[in-house]
């Protein structure tokens, strides 16, 4: 198959020798394409830095405007070419600005999915599937327990227990990019409209996607309230802080934690969580297997996540499949040294 | 189901008590009967219906699952019910009608074997997850909420002006699913009338002595019992039928089956449930052998024969005694015990005495008056003209125990508390010094989690974050070496030798009784010495 070569694996990433550039690079590299603005894919340092208008936004709010050297943003559908290659951007549904990367060449197309989820998402563009011959996909819950509950049904249990323990305070535990965000959209999306707190952590990016026009209500930062008055309200913070010291000034907490994760009660319990919402920004196993058959693919490579059971699926369906071992990837991306030691098994 | 399966879920992260009190309390008050009352007897473990085994689980699922997909699924969630639960396929069923619990226990109760296996497959099918959770764990007897009984009635108290004591012994004389006691909760109905029923009464509980109660132990207005070293239970026989309950008033008759037919009167004993060989009372860890079982083997009864030792008398023949005084209670107790002579049952002693400091004597060496002091936590101190008081009422009952044995240990692991304290390093591995091939090293021999005030738990708290070596999970390794490390002053109740921890020694009731911020971490007690704490091998052994 000629198209195989299109693309390889390098110490540094994904790599397509005949553009000459790589895909959501681990270290600098002269050349990058970046799927969206998460730690773990998007990282400061490339000398050149290919992605939506959005993420190289993400990008400056969380590196400084130094992050690159140069920026080139790209349109959503439009193709460009780089070397022999052509190259396009495709949305992916999984926070504000990313994207699945296409490249082709003479009539062969392979696509990187990145990370992406099916459901809808207030907060930013759905996912379009695109036919292919190779689709290289994530699976970070690519096991068939992995069945998200309706986002919508998850938020309202927060609210029915707010109601219930109106002299709690509710910490949320969401990652600074895009759940938090998520999560507050769905809590206006259910008719919450009291004031949402902030940790500081989450005050920067929660302020970016606001200036995007995403519709968040209300946004106080924590660090301004007093203790007292904190209670009944939901404060929204970084997963690290839901057992740090800084969780100490809220009156008798109820610790809640969006993420798939939450799908299993070990996992949730370990987490000293008390309220698991099972909230996700990436797809499921039905989407997983869905997505597949919807690009239409001949060959499946599975990279991040648990690649064995969507490997042996695929399999199954009489399609060709490899673990693609990428090291370096995990969770909803973000840098939270404790939670990320464990989340990949 | 559904409604009950969300409120296990939530129940099961909750660890605040009164949390999961109001929980259960919500829950009463949005559910209809019978519904609810089947719920409580879920909670407190007195649902009873034709359980299913893991097998039939097994099977269920294989016929509907790629193998391999599930032996992956079954690796990662390590729990088969949760597995089954997360895998059922979504339903192809057009019947969504809600299932109730009372559906689930009336259909099982009269189901034949051979139909278990249709009905279950249904039932999962009409389930959401929550609800294939909650329904397997239930039908696999496998539900642990931890939850007590007295905390499911502490929230059906919050229905209505009866306090939970009343509840309490209003249910025991009732069977699921408890009708007319919601209505009595609720101020309804009036007590419901219960044909003289083994029920359960709640106890009467000591408060520990302090010094300024020190003046009020005069042998004429106090008598002293020995407290002994196992676990407070409560025989209770009404016609022909007798039920063994634990403090919380949880049935533990089937695992005592040698402690059967103790009585043919109608009685309610409270007493102390102990080992005994040739007469001798054995150190709890022989006990401990014995609980936490729901049945029991005739070797392990030969083995482990167990023995009550009675202290008081509630109930005879239909009549209640707990308006007696201490005194009155004692003599009906020692008459009953000389007219039903039974090798299973002794009468637990009382402890003369002239004065306190006689006494204080006693309880520093009970081997002085032949008893041996691996049995006995201390004294028990009733006052003689107090009636039998459900609760802690202050001023009637004290327990006064010997002064705690003290070791100094070196801090070496820490891990975050739940609840108020998950910010908190609050629960701390310990261990001695002892020989290792590169000069001494430590061992852990036990944790620890209160005796410490809110501000030392602050500062202990600092010192773990500032001394972190190593990570394992949860588990923060904290920096223990000869010259630098945190001495920890424990004291615990007692010392059982033990095949699960390394150093072969585990502790009871370990608590951390000073900080020695003071003390250089090589200056620590070594293992040898806990070794010589240790009852004798014979003692042991029996």
């Amino acid at each position: 198959m000629s198209g195989r070569n299109l693309l390889t694996l390098r110490p540094e990433g994904l790599y397509c020798p005949d553009g000459d550039f790589f895909i959501d690079p681990l270290r600098p590299v002269e050349r990058a394409l970046i799927t969206h603005g998460h730690a773990d894919h998007a990282r400061p340092g490339h000398g050149r830095v290919l992605a939506t208008q959005e993420t190289l936004d993400i990008m400056a709010v969380r590196y400084g405007e130094g992050f690159t050297g140069a920026r080139q943003p790209v349109e959503l559908g439009n193709s460009l070419t780089i070397g022999d290659v052509t190259v396009s951007f495709h949305p992916a549904g999984h926070v504000l600005g990313s994207a699945q990367i296409a490249i082709e060449r003479k009539g062969f197309r392979i696509v990187i999915s990145g990370d992406y989820k099916r459901v809808a998402d207030p907060t930013c563009r759905g996912f379009e599937p695109v036919p292919c011959q190779i689709f290289v996909t994530e699976a970070t819950f690519g096991l068939p327990i992995f069945r998200h509950p309706d986002a919508g049904a998850e938020v309202a249990k927060l609210i029915a227990s707010r109601n219930l323990f109106p002299d709690r305070a509710h910490l949320v535990g969401a990652y600074a990019l895009g759940k938090a965000q998520r999560v507050v959209a769905l809590l206006r999306q259910q008719g919450y409209d009291r004031p949402i707190y902030l940790h500081g952590a989450n005050e920067r990016l929660m302020r970016h996607y606001a200036e995007q026009g995403i519709d968040l209500g209300e946004l106080r930062p924590a660090r301004a309230a007093l203790k007292p008055d904190l209670k009944g309200e939901i404060i929204i913070a970084p997963p690290s802080a839901l057992s740090d010291l800084w969780s100490r000034r809220l009156p008798d907490p109820v610790t809640c934690f969006a993420s798939g994760w939450m799908q299993t009660r070990a996992r949730a319990r370990q987490k000293g969580v008390e309220l698991p919402l099972i909230i996700s920004d990436h797809a499921d196993w039905p989407d997983l297997c869905r997505t597949i058959k919807d690009t239409g693919c001949e060959e499946v490579w599975v990279t991040h996540g648990q690649e064995e059971a969507l490997v042996h699926w695929a399999g199954q369906k009489g399609l060709a499949a490899q673990p693609l071992n990428l090291i370096g990837y995990g969770d909803d991306g973000e840098a939270e040294p404790e939670l990320f030691a464990e989340a990949a098994p | 189901m559904n409604r009950l399966a969300v409120l296990l879920e939530r129940l099961a992260y909750e660890p605040r008590r009164n949390a999961k009190v109001a929980l259960i309390a919500r829950y009463f008050k949005d559910t209809p009967d019978p519904e609810r009352g089947h719920a409580l007897a879920a909670l407190t473990g007195s649902l009873s219906f034709r359980e299913a085994k893991p097998a039939l689980i097994r099977k269920l699922i294989s016929e509907r699952t790629d193998p391999v997909l599930f032996a992956l699924s079954y690796d990662y969630v390590g729990d088969l019910s949760e597995t089954v639960a997360l895998l059922w396929p979504s339903s192809a069923t057009s019947d969504q009608t809600p299932i109730s619990l009372t559906e689930v226990v009336t259909t099982l109760a009269t189901a034949k074997r051979a139909n278990v296996e249709a009905l279950l497959a249904g039932w999962l099918d009409r389930l959401d997850e929550k609800g294939r959770f909650a329904l397997l764990k239930l039908i696999t007897g496998g539900l642990r909420v931890g939850i007590s009984s007295r905390l499911a009635l502490t929230a059906l108290a919050t229905l209505g002006e009866q306090d939970v004591d009343t509840l309490a012994e209003v249910l025991l004389g009732q069977e699921p699913p408890y009708e007319a006691v919601f209505a009595f909760a609720e101020g309804r109905r009036p007590r419901p009338e219960a044909a003289l029923q083994a029920v359960f009464l709640p106890p009467m509980l000591a408060h520990g002595l302090e010094e300024p109660d020190h003046a009020l132990i005069t042998p004429v207005a106090f008598a002293a019992e020995w407290k002994w070293d196992g676990i407070r239970v409560q025989v209770s026989v009404a016609g022909g039928n007798q039920r063994l309950y634990s403090r919380t008033g949880d049935d533990i008759s089937t695992a005592f089956p040698d402690l059967a037919n103790l009585s043919k009167q109608d009685a309610i004993l409270d007493g102390e449930l102990l080992v005994l060989r040739d007469g001798e009372v054995m150190p709890f860890a022989d006990l401990q052998q014995r609980l936490n079982r729901k049945s029991v083997t005739p070797k392990l009864m030969a083995e482990f024969p167990v023995h009550i030792r009675a202290y008081d008398l509630l109930r005879l023949n239909g009549n209640d005694l707990r308006g007696l005084s201490t005194l009155e209670r004692r003599q009906r107790l020692e008459d009953w015990m000389a007219m039903h002579p039974d090798p299973r049952l002794s009468l637990s002693p009382l402890v003369p005495f002239e004065n306190f400091e006689a006494l204080a004597m006693i309880r520093s060496d009970p081997a002085r008056i032949g008893v041996d002091p691996d049995t006995v936590e201390g004294l028990m101190l009733k006052r003689l003209d107090s009636p039998y008081l459900a609760g802690r009422p202050k001023g009637h009952w004290f327990k006064w125990k010997r002064d705690p044995r003290v070791i100094d240990a070196v801090l070496m692991y820490a891990q975050r508390g739940h609840g108020k304290r998950s910010s908190f390093y609050s629960d701390f591995t310990f261990g001695v010094w002892r020989d290792g091939a590169a000069g001494p090293e430590l061992t852990p021999v036990g944790k620890a989690y209160f005796g410490f005030t809110d501000a030392e738990l602050l500062e202990l708290d600092k010192y773990v974050r500032r001394n972190t070596i190593d990570r394992h999970g949860p588990v923060r390794v904290v920096r223990a070496t000869q010259s630098e490390g945190l001495v920890l002053e424990i004291a615990f109740e007692g010392l059982n030798r033990s095949t699960r921890h390394k150093s072969g020694v585990a502790m009871r009731f370990p608590r951390i009784s000073r900080i020695r911020w003071d003390k250089p971490s090589a200056d620590a007690d070594v293992l040898a010495t806990l070794q010589a704490m240790l009852p004798s091998a014979a003692d042991v052994s029996g």
